[in-house]
């Protein structure tokens, strides 16, 4: 039996902006992202990748097209049915974090859930399992300004996965992190696409998360140019370990 | 429990400076609104304080009296025309009109007089903290409130004065009874009052009349109505309702409270929606990931309604106690301030409408937030 990718934007066209201003960002863009598995979507500015995550994130509506979330259309879904499906499958990590600077990190993750309308104590578990998973279990109670920039952007990471998401999108995670940071939240990421359930679609343009890849999918100009499975660090790894 | 009201809450506290300018709106709006009302309900109970003190049924009053204190006269043939009406069980003269007080140093004041039968008054001297209102029987003396001796250069029970050159003695002092004229109110027998205001012996200014045991009000008004011409007969309720119209809506004093009322609110709710406003869209990059992550527009709107609702808490309560310090301030005054409890409640609910309304132009903002917009920033 085949499994439908957990996400998959078929042909899709969006154009942006009005009269003289218009201008087509997709033209014609597929794409499928499946469980268990990394795909890092790479292309320059401009490139369309913005928005082909915002239309794979169920944020922007395709001007054409079709966008299959676990194998169901999302086609013709208002505002308000498109958060519900956001809220119920995708979870977000932003370049810039995006956490809210008044409440705690364990308040942070929380919020994915209570926007669920769960606000039990079942959640407040889940949410400092997701904060222990990210290796910030002492952290719970503090500030974002309390927390690095790494820290910060692995408190995103557990926001993202404590829902139970089908997919992650991520995009630029690593933009704003040195070079350690950004290698470790990697890792992270890499780990959590593991999981057979959830895939992860990275939008970047950072040639150094090339390596935890599954899958490298190029666009340019508002169309895809390439694509490649990779060999990634996670993989060379578990090879090497058989070698031994 | 839901994080919408805690994150409302830091949101909230988080620009301190901001906090203070929307409670500061909301306290100068609620303590305007609070003290015109307060003035309001004041200045309509003293309008008809006499009306509210009157033992009376029905008020027969001449025709075309705007208020109580309108000094025109009727004939006590009409008294007795009254007597004749089935279901009139009494019907008490009542003289009023204005004098002038001759002070112990010889000063003069006016006053407003109100003399009624010692022996069947309907309208008597309250709240009497000395003497009694069975000493205005005694020939000269007068009822005065314990807030005039200022002005009528009185300092005890037993003093003396004078009004219209005949001899008075203050044999019963009240508390409380002022006038919103500031004319001091003086009490007297019927025959003295008629003596100081000039008026003839079978002149009152009202009759005051008690119904028998049983009989319908209205009924016996109507009775009076057919049987008595060229006065008006009025139920105690029709005789305030036209006293405190007169004052509050004839003279426009009303109308000037309702006004300054008004623009209290409409500053306030400015102001609640402008700092309210400018916080959502410091916010807005929050509000923005709230969306992203998939949050209901409700959720949203609640986070916003939640801080509405915190400031009109904090905003009601620093106007309350501010309200209470001028209750307390204005008590002894020419007008004071008055709030009720029903007041009280009125004006909280005032206040989380207007918070909440203010938080309209907020919601609508987030309405249109782009949750796109968080790949941007």
């Amino acid at each position: 039996m085949t499994v439908a990718p957990a996400i998959e934007a078929i042909d899709i066209v969006k154009f942006l902006g009005d009269g003289a201003g218009r201008v087509q960002a997709l033209k014609g863009v597929g794409l499928a992202v499946s469980g268990g598995e990394m795909t890092l979507l790479m292309g320059p500015s401009g490139s369309g990748k913005t928005t082909l995550l915002s239309i794979l994130g169920c944020m922007l509506t395709p001007t054409s097209g079709t966008v299959l979330l676990g194998g169901q259309t999302i086609t013709g879904a208002n505002p308000e049915q498109l958060a519900k499906i956001r809220r119920e499958n995708i979870g977000f990590v932003f370049q810039s974090y995006h956490l809210f600077p008044t409440l705690t990190a364990l308040d942070n993750v929380r919020l994915a859930l209570d926007v669920r309308g769960d606000n039990s104590a079942r959640a407040q578990q889940k949410s400092k399992e997701a904060l222990a998973r990210v290796g910030l279990a002492l952290k719970m109670k503090s500030y974002p300004r309390e927390l690095s920039g790494g820290e910060q952007q692995r408190v995103a990471i557990a926001r993202a996965i404590v829902g139970s998401a089908s997919i992650i999108l991520a995009d630029e995670p690593t933009a704003a992190l040195d070079s350690e940071n950004g290698h470790a939240i990697m890792v992270l990421l890499a780990e959590i696409a593991k999981d057979r359930e959830r895939g992860v679609l990275v939008v970047t343009h950072d040639p150094r998360i090339v390596p935890f890849a599954n899958r490298i999918v190029r666009i340019e100009d508002g169309k895809i140019v390439g694509e490649e499975r990779a060999e990634t660090k996670a993989n060379s790894k578990r090879g090497r370990s058989r070698a031994l | 429990m839901s994080l919408a009201p805690k994150l409302a809450f830091r949101n909230l506290f988080h620009d301190r400076l901001r906090l203070i300018a929307t409670v500061i709106g909301i306290v100068f709006s609620i303590v305007l609104v609070t003290i015109q009302m307060g003035l309001y309900v004041s200045f309509e109970r003293m309008v008809t304080v006499m009306i509210d003190h009157a033992d009376a049924d029905l008020w027969i009053v001449p025709r075309g009296t705007k208020c109580f204190e309108d000094p025109s006269l009727l004939d006590e043939r009409e008294r007795f025309r009254a007597l004749s009406v089935a279901g009139v069980a009494s019907a008490a003269p009542l003289v009023i009109g204005f004098a002038q007080w001759r002070t112990p140093t010889g000063g003069n004041t006016p006053i407003f007089m109100i003399g009624s039968d010692p022996r069947d008054a309907k309208l008597r001297p309250w709240n009497l903290i000395e003497g009694s209102a069975d000493a205005l029987a005694i020939p000269g003396a007068v009822a005065i409130d314990r807030s005039y001796f200022d002005r009528l250069e009185t300092t005890r029970l037993g003093d003396y004065a004078e009004i219209g050159d005949q001899k008075v003695q203050v044999l019963a002092i009240s508390n409380g009874i002022r006038s919103f004229t500031t004319t001091p109110y003086v009490f007297a027998a019927i025959d003295r009052a008629r003596a100081y205001t000039g008026t003839a012996a079978n002149k009152a200014s009202y009759f005051l009349v008690r119904v028998t045991p049983g009989a319908n009000v209205i009924d016996v008004r109507n009775r009076l109505r057919a049987q008595l011409s060229d006065v008006e007969v009025l139920t105690t309720g029709e005789f305030r309702d036209r006293s405190a119209n007169f004052w509050l809506f004839g003279t426009g004093a009303g109308a000037a409270l309702f006004a300054g009322a008004l623009l209290g609110l409409i500053v306030g709710t400015v102001i609640v929606a402008q700092t309210l406003y400018s916080s959502t869209k410091d916010h807005l990059n929050e509000f923005a990931t709230l969306r992203a992550i998939g949050s209901a527009g409700t959720y949203i709107h609640q986070v916003i309604i939640y801080q509405a609702l915190l400031s009109a808490v904090i905003g009601f309560t620093i106007a309350a106690v501010i309200g209470w310090i001028v209750v307390v301030a204005t008590a002894d005054t020419a007008l004071p301030v008055v709030i009720t409890p029903l007041m009280t409640v009125m004006l909280l609910l005032l206040t989380v409408t207007m918070c909440v309304l203010s938080a309209v132009a907020a919601i609508l903002k987030v309405m249109r937030i782009d949750p796109a917009m968080v790949f941007t920033r």
